[in-house]
């Protein structure tokens, strides 16, 4: 589904907590698009040479299209929150607070629940939105959570509720998302083709298995080939 | 005493230290002498993360403030001493975001004030920040508010490299935010992995990967110098160890066990038999 999201894009940067984002972008060059993934945390082969500034510069230039960002909590304004939540402390707001305002965002949560879509962030790292004066390119596209998908609506400020993946069901949606959205003629997000979760299993399972070594072997049940000893 | 022990006697109590994030060359034999040497009240900055070096001070009590756009393991989760420390208010926390600390570097890079940044206006960061100000962009018609980051100027910087030679010259190849650092900071101390006799600026293909040591305050040789963490095409990232660190430093106990065994104690784990 997040494949689909950024089909149109050029130029996506993929970090280091989102191996499901950066799973959904290998697929898209699996299937042939002459799309540029850059995934920043890269073990072999990264393709910055002016150290880790050389993303920013980049985006804040706008030579990149899509990037992910997550949160311990997000709210209904598409505000996102990796500082602190209920007493716990959160590693920080990493680029967050420059990359929402440059590059087209797709938010990624897997846990669909009240703790996580709040009514109000109680920390802002980063706006959903910015008054008319503020330079801003970039923002919210859509929110990706393990039981939904919503629209970002933009002159509204407000999530629209488009599709609930398979065995889930807009009431259970609307009973474990804290904040209020629009839900009209909402569809079942469509599985991914045969040809697709081959490809997820097989070259694409391969791609992350360095760089994800956590996740890979989670998921794909695969060992790193990370071997950098001759 | 061994050169790394040496090495960090230069710092001082107190001193505002900018270190790399652990996919950076981060220097961990220098950071458990550190450990060893017991400094106290250091600040760190983290350019622009920190990792398993600040959570390694923290958890021994060397540390009074954490200036970083984040402190996390990476795949191995999130830094148990700092999110344990900072829960219960023993370091004080400044909040950044990445560009936000490489500008601030660049800004004393080139010896100015500070320096404008898009971005971040509407974020919480900026109310723990007296030194980010919002101003007027002098050269737009209408309306365009714009940050501005001061310079920050870091007392030491300390790091790892591939190489060292016999003109006081680092390599640290495309790993340029250590250049980025080494050019602000009064003072920067280097581990190496190996010593080159002779100058590396001779060399045409080395030459875009050195800081010159016009920028180099000392350096010591550190075989492995950045375990648990990697030197490309030397050695990966230790990851089986990265997690048994996660784990074992959820308590402080567990923590302590881990000092004892690999700080106090000379034990690394993944070192080839």
């Amino acid at each position: 589904m997040i494949a689909r999201l950024i089909g149109d894009a050029n130029h996506v940067a993929v970090g280091a907590a989102s191996p499901i984002p950066a799973a959904a972008c290998e697929l898209l060059r699996a299937k042939g698009l002459p799309i540029r993934v850059t995934r920043l945390h890269k073990r072999k082969g990264n393709p910055f040479t002016e150290g880790s500034r050389e993303l920013f510069d980049l985006a804040g230039q706008g030579r990149i299209d899509y990037f992910f960002l997550g949160g311990a909590q997000l709210d209904g304004e598409a505000n996102i929150n990796l500082v602190h939540a209920e007493g716990r402390r959160f590693p920080g707001s990493f680029g967050s607070a420059f990359m929402y305002f440059t590059c087209r965002t797709i938010l990624f949560r897997e846990e669909h629940s009240r703790r996580v879509l709040v009514p109000k962030v109680e920390f802002i790292s980063a706006p959903g939105w910015s008054p008319p004066e503020v330079e801003r390119r970039g923002g919210p596209v859509a929110l990706v959570t393990g039981k939904a998908l919503f629209a970002w609506q933009k002159e509204q400020r407000r999530f629209r509720l488009e599709s609930v993946h398979p065995r889930h069901s807009v009431e259970e949606v609307r009973d474990s998302t804290g904040f209020d959205f629009d839900a009209e003629r909402v569809g079942e997000t469509p599985p991914p083709t045969a040809e697709e979760l081959a490809l997820l299993r097989s070259t694409v399972a391969r791609q992350l298995a360095d760089d994800y070594p956590e996740f890979a072997r989670r998921v794909w049940g695969m060992e790193s080939g990370t071997k950098l000893m001759p | 005493m061994s050169g790394v022990d040496a090495l960090v006697e230069h710092l001082a109590d107190g001193a505002l230290l900018a270190l790399p994030p652990d996919y950076s060359l981060p220097a961990m034999d220098a950071v458990r002498a550190l450990i060893r040497r017991k400094v106290r009240n250091l600040k760190l900055l983290g350019v622009p993360v920190l990792g398993l070096s600040a959570d390694l001070l923290i958890g021994a009590g060397c540390v009074a403030e954490v200036h970083s756009s984040a402190v996390s393991l990476g795949e191995a989760g999130l830094a148990p001493r700092f999110s344990d420390a900072a829960e219960r208010g023993e370091i004080k926390v400044v909040d950044y975001t990445c560009p936000a600390v490489h500008t601030a570097l660049q800004a004393t890079e080139k010896g100015v004030p500070f320096m404008p940044l898009r971005g971040v206006i509407g974020s919480d960061l900026a109310h723990d920040h007296a030194d980010w100000q919002i101003a007027q962009n002098p050269f737009a018609a209408g309306k365009d508010p714009i940050l501005l980051v001061s310079a920050i100027v870091p007392d030491v910087a300390l790091f790892h490299a591939r190489w060292g030679d016999g003109a006081g010259n680092v390599w640290v190849g495309r790993r340029r935010e250590l250049a980025t650092i080494a050019h602000a900071a009064r003072n920067t101390y280097v581990t190496v992995e190996e010593l080159r006799p002779g100058d590396m600026l001779e060399d045409e293909l080395l030459a875009p990967g050195i800081i010159s040591s016009t920028y180099i305050s000392g350096i010591a040789r550190a075989e492995r110098g950045a375990w648990p963490l990697g030197v490309a095409d030397v050695y990966a990232i230790d990851d089986a160890h990265l997690a048994a660190y996660a784990a074992a430093a959820k308590t402080r106990e567990g923590f302590q066990r881990y000092l004892d065994e690999f700080v106090w104690g000379t034990k690394k784990s993944s070192l080839p038999a």
